[in-house]
């Protein structure tokens, strides 16, 4: 899997911008102009310094600018889970995500995930044979990977019939709380059992 | 997309004071509507200004035996919480019936009764629509009307070109749920912090669809807070969708069962959140039975309008409506767990 380069020079992306015609200001936290912020992020455990059009997704920031593939860009509307990462521990949707808006946050992508050694959920996807294109895959498994922490939490979902109670880990709560990923190749059938075995069940 | 400078101010009062002295300036929380928004040439700030780490992302009791609830606060932390699941389950499963979990982990309280409609044209800024561009007439009149209203819309066909046509829904779920529980939002304004009943945040088009709540300009909601229910209070949400998840409700049903009182409110059937005053009127009378129901429901859906549309138009939600009260009722008051 691909690692992430070298956060882009600041000084150079900050000497494009103030040398359009009608944009000035100096480099810093906050551009006066206030369209272009510094911000950081840590990637999969690499810290970045960059700075950003205010206008930029995180799903942007990580895959044009950090060089960071593994999150899709399936919709780009919040509709399809391709993008999906863990935001400081929680999954959520990168394309709905304004960069500017999470600086100082941690990101996980499924790249990191297998920086020690493929992650139990991804070596259940593999088991279990829970894809075939692939391009949904690691929002699959970014979710994967929220959800089991949220089951452990104690978190309830919509099929959960007895809401004060812990919820198990039955096909119906798979498939209800994946929902938000949705996959072309229709590997569902497959993904339920992979999400089930890394979460310690028996499918 | 337009180009908006972004601000993150040091404490509300400044976010407040910036948003208001700039017409095109709007408030950001967890991004998962306004982003769409932006992208879609809807929403045309600019200036994005980020409240999310400015107000409260707690949930606390109150003296009444209540809850406050930080604007702050995530979709699903509000749906997870010990205190909203045991004693508030309606709010608990309209949350969670509500978008997915990587949406609910971005979404904000403050951000969701705010979210705007999913009328396909008003997210198509090829189409006239008077709610994104006051005047130049309403598409949906006669379009797609099945994720329309059928209350509170003119009792005749509305006039597609008329300025104030619209005859979208609102369409988030937990504002369902809120308006049943007589919710109250806290909100801080220019002119200073002032409390307004949730079933009265939403308005009808009226004259300006443009205008989906009564916040003016610059007001921030700070807080949503949540009245004890009775000792004994059953509640419920029920939401029926075209497909099982991750739909938008066709219509839904919040619904508060308390001794003899049968509190009702509405979801998918109106330009806001629909409290069903006049069922719940008729339902005092006696114990609500399914005939019971039935009746009171007519009642509220006498002044009921259905749109025709091309796609067959949504007069089918006149009985669905009715049939999901029922339901909704007869398993709060039986005993079966909704
Ligand atoms: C694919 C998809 C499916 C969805 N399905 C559902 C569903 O089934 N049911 C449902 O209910 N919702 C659904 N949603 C909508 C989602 O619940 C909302 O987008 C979310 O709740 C909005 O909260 P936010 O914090 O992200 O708001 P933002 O997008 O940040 O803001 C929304 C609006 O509120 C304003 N605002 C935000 N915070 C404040 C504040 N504190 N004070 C004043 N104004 C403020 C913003 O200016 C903006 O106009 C879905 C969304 C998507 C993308
Ligand atoms: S129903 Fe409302 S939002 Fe939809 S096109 Fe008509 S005016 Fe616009
Ligand atoms: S790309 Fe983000 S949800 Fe589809
Ligand atoms: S494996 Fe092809 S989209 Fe899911």
């Amino acid at each position: 899997m691909r690692r992430t380069g070298p956060a882009p020079a600041v000084g150079r992306m900050c000497a494009i911008w103030f040398a359009t015609p009608g944009r000035g200001g100096t480099c810093g936290a906050m551009a006066p102009d206030g369209v272009h912020a510094e911000i950081s992020l840590t990637v999969d455990g690499e810290d970045h310094r960059l700075t950003v059009d205010t206008r930029t997704t995180l799903l942007d920031a990580l895959r044009e600018r950090l060089g960071n593939a593994s999150p899709k860009k399936g919709c780009d509307h919040g509709q399809c889970g391709a993008c999906t990462v863990l935001l400081d521990g929680d999954r959520a949707l990168s394309c709905l995500a304004l960069a500017v808006a999470h600086d100082g946050a941690e990101v996980t992508t499924a790249d990191g995930l297998a920086a020690g050694g493929l992650h139990p959920v991804q070596q259940a996807f593999l088991d279990r044979d829970a894809f075939q294109c692939g391009y949904c895959t690691p929002g699959q498994v970014c979710s994967a990977v929220g959800l089991l922490e949220e089951v452990r939490r104690g978190w309830p979902s919509h099929v959960t019939e007895d809401l004060t109670a812990r919820p198990e880990l039955t096909h119906d709560e798979v498939a209800e709380r994946m929902s938000g990923n949705l996959c072309r190749c229709g590997a569902y059938a497959h993904i339920v059992p992979a999400v089930q075995q890394a979460g310690g069940v028996q499918a | 997309m337009k180009p908006f400078a972004f601000a993150r101010p040091g404490d509300v009062a400044e976010a407040v004071r910036t948003v208001a002295a700039e017409p095109a300036a709007v408030f950001l929380g967890g991004g998962t509507n306004l982003v769409d928004l932006l992208k879609l040439g809807v929403a045309r700030p600019d200036r994005v200004v980020d409240v999310r780490r400015l107000t409260s992302r707690e949930i606390t009791d109150t003296d009444d035996g209540g809850l406050r609830i930080g604007a702050a606060v995530t979709n699903s932390e509000l749906a997870a919480d010990p205190r909203v699941r045991e004693r508030w389950p309606v709010l608990a499963q309209a949350l969670l019936a509500g978008a997915t979990g990587q949406l609910r982990n971005l979404a904000t309280v403050g951000g969701n009764p705010l979210q705007r409609t999913r009328c396909v044209y008003f997210t198509d800024v090829s189409t006239p629509c008077n709610k994104r561009e006051p005047g130049s007439g309403c598409s949906a009149v006669g379009g797609y009307t099945r994720y329309h209203a059928v209350l509170g819309v003119p009792a005749a066909l509305p006039d597609a070109s008329a300025p104030e046509t619209c005859i979208a829904t609102h369409p988030s779920d937990m504002a369902v749920a809120l308006a049943v529980l007589d919710a109250r939002v806290q909100v801080l304004g220019p002119g200073g912090a002032r409390t307004i009943p949730f079933a009265e945040l939403h308005r009808l088009p009226g004259d300006d669809p443009s205008r989906d709540t009564v916040l003016e300009h610059g007001e921030l909601v700070t807080a949503i807070d949540l009245p004890p229910l009775p000792a004994g209070a059953r509640s419920a949400y029920r939401k029926v969708r075209d497909r099982a998840s991750y739909a938008f409700a066709l219509v839904s049903v919040a619904a508060v069962v308390a001794g003899g009182e049968v509190r009702l409110a509405l979801g998918g059937v109106a330009h806001r959140p629909w409290r069903a005053t006049r069922a719940e009127e008729v339902l005092r009378g006696g114990p609500p039975t399914a005939d019971a129901v039935r009746g009171a429901m007519a009642a509220e859906l006498a002044a009921a309008q259905p749109q025709p549309g091309i796609d067959g138009g949504n007069g089918f939600k006149i009985p669905l409506v009715t049939r999901t009260v029922v339901a909704t009722v007869r398993d709060l008051t039986s005993g079966v767990p909704a």
